[in-house]
């Protein structure tokens, strides 16, 4: 029996939804265009009046406001309540230039909560659970949200942020976890050192939520057989709360976007032009129930496709596919672009570990692709020619899927630094920025 | 007749072979003989040692990666022409070598030869067949 954290809002009507979205749309509107005075210069320059934005349709006539808008902003432009309303900000992680700081109010902190919540529920929690929140905690979303949606579900809440693996994986038994949450690639990590323990028989873990950063369904395979759980997405970003943006359901298709707060758009990245249901291009939202930080049409620079078509857990909020990587992760490498994701799923569909590199480098006026991967028994033999055989066939299967060639450099296991956060896959020396 | 012979992922870098040689010599397992195959990224260090079993459950715990195979070794008069015997009637009787490493005997006046085949038994008959003496895991710890 699937269960839902609120199923009236998961299971409306489209009717429903649209009303709900038409007038949570246009009061945002009026709002921002009373209290913040870029969105009113914005739209006074388009001639545009609050009145003009009735309903979802009328969304297209807004600008963007891009990672750069919000950057310009910095600290307080884009605030639309009083500071008096606020009670927390989050930060990103800044590594890509500028931080950007969301402000919540608490009524800001209980929606977001409540989708996480309803992350948690669609993973199969309710309050019997022991939810382990391995995410970082602090400005990063991953562990406040995730540690909200948890107390929302009156799970107990193990908030163990990241690191500390031996101590994480301590809990995990001793307290009998049964939902982890963390990303994909720690997820991965702490399921190699539970084999290397030996203590799989131990775990109770039945559910996983795993999500900022991109991951693959190999990767996804490859950790619910290391822990012996069901891994399910979650898809967020601080710009508009954090996780639980989007999550996913015991169908493992997509993610249902929580359509009561966010609404999302698929546009062209080149034109801006708002594509049909069903097409790939870059992921746009509007936050209609925030009050602090909501923000119109913001480009996510997340590539991926949206879809109504009915799920069989019963929840009518449209699903987007798993963005195939931020466009900030993808890389153009002789001028041809290339995901790490896409990298991934080769190597472990030909049985190296989730545990790789990407090196770019520019040597005289030509970029140069290198992945290194760690040897493992399955690639090992007594002799060279095997072993390049294989490295071949990795050679030509990256070949293949990148149409670019990228040499395999085979390093020793555990020698690629493991990530208790976000993974560090690519290095680029290129110096191109 | 076979011989175990452990074969153990490197990599290529300063440093990494002693890292191995000194991983068994703490545990006390001696090293009877050793060669390394290398490419510009890696190597595979292949030796035979006097406990196997020890050394497997030592790189197990080490985390690395390492593969048992079985090998032949054959024992040769260590004299001038001694090695391109044992060569010539593999070659003649269409057995392919894919690698091969020698060593002598401090108190006998062999040379010993491990090698890998395809084929094990084939090789084996046509050498015996031939009057090489082949030696076995035992009589390679005792040297």
């Amino acid at each position: 029996m699937e269960r839902y954290f609120n199923k009236d809002i998961e299971t409306a009507s489209r009717e429903t939804m649209q009303a709900l979205q038409n007038e949570r749309l246009a009061a945002t509107v009026k709002r921002v265009y009373d209290n913040v005075e870029y969105y009113r210069n914005k739209m006074d320059d388009l001639g545009l009046t609050p009145d003009d934005i009735k309903t979802t349709d009328d969304l297209k006539k807004l600008p963007f406001l891009s990672k750069d808008d919000l950057r310009d902003a910095y600290p307080f432009g884009l605030l639309a309540t009083d500071m008096k309303n606020c009670v927390r900000i989050q930060s990103t992680s800044g590594t890509t230039g500028r931080r950007v700081v969301a402000f919540y109010t608490q009524n800001d902190i209980d929606l977001w909560d409540e989708c996480c919540a309803r992350a948690l529920t669609a993973a199969g929690a309710d309050a019997n659970d022991v939810v382990q929140v391995s995410y970082g905690y602090g400005l990063f979303t991953g562990g406040m949200g995730l540690n909200g949606g948890s107390h929302k579900v009156g799970c107990l809440t193990l908030p163990m942020s990241s690191g500390n693996t031996d101590r994480q994986i301590q809990f995990m038994t001793d307290l009998g976890a049964t939902v982890l949450c963390c990303t994909p690639s720690y997820a991965s990590y702490l399921g190699e050192c539970v084999e290397e323990k030996g203590v799989k028989d131990q775990l109770k873990l039945k559910a996983g939520i795993f999500g900022a950063e991109a991951w693959t369904e190999e990767m996804r395979r490859d950790i619910e057989k290391k822990l012996g759980l069901k891994a399910f997405d979650i898809y967020g970003l601080t710009e508009i709360s954090g996780p639980g943006v989007a999550f996913e359901c015991s169908e493992q298709t997509g993610m249902h976007i929580n359509e009561d707060h966010f609404i999302a758009e698929i546009i062209n990245p080149e034109t801006g032009e708002v594509l049909p249901e069903g097409e790939k291009g870059e992921l746009v939202f509007t936050s209609i129930s925030k009050e602090a930080f909501p923000l119109l049409r913001y480009r996510t620079r997340d590539i991926c496709v949206l879809s109504r078509k009915k799920c069989s857990c019963g929840r009518t909020l449209i699903k987007m596919a798993k963005p195939m990587g931020r466009s900030d992760d993808m890389l153009i490498v002789k001028g041809v672009n290339v995901f790490p994701s896409q990298i991934e799923m080769v190597l472990l569909n030909k049985g190296l570990t989730s545990n790789y590199q990407i090196v770019v480098d520019r040597v005289g006026s030509s970029d140069k692709l290198e992945v290194l991967v760690e040897m493992t028994p399955e690639i090992f033999s007594d002799t060279v020619n095997a072993i390049s055989e294989k490295e071949q066939e990795i050679i030509e299967a990256l070949k293949s899927v990148l149409g670019i060639y990228a040499k395999v450099r085979i390093v020793e296991p555990k020698s690629i630094v493991r990530s208790e956060g976000k993974a560090v896959r690519v290095i680029d020396k290129r110096h191109l920025y | 007749m076979a011989i175990k012979q452990l074969s153990i992922f490197v990599e290529n870098k300063a440093g990494k072979i002693v890292e191995v040689t000194e991983l068994l010599a703490k545990n006390n397992i001696d090293l009877r003989a050793l060669s390394i195959a290398d490419t510009q990224d890696y190597g595979i260090l292949r030796t035979i040692v006097d406990d196997t079993e020890k050394a497997k459950s030592v790189l197990e715990e080490n985390g690395s990666v390492y593969k048992v195979t079985e090998v032949i070794g054959v024992e040769i008069p260590d004299v001038p022409g001694g090695m391109s015997k044992v060569m010539r009637i593999l070659s003649d009787n269409g057995v392919n070598i894919e690698y091969v490493y020698a060593f002598i005997s401090r108190s006998k006046e062999f040379a010993y030869v491990v090698m890998r085949v395809r084929d094990n038994e084939k090789a084996e008959k046509i050498l015996t067949d031939n009057g090489i003496n082949l030696v076995d895991e035992n009589e390679i710890s005792d040297i």
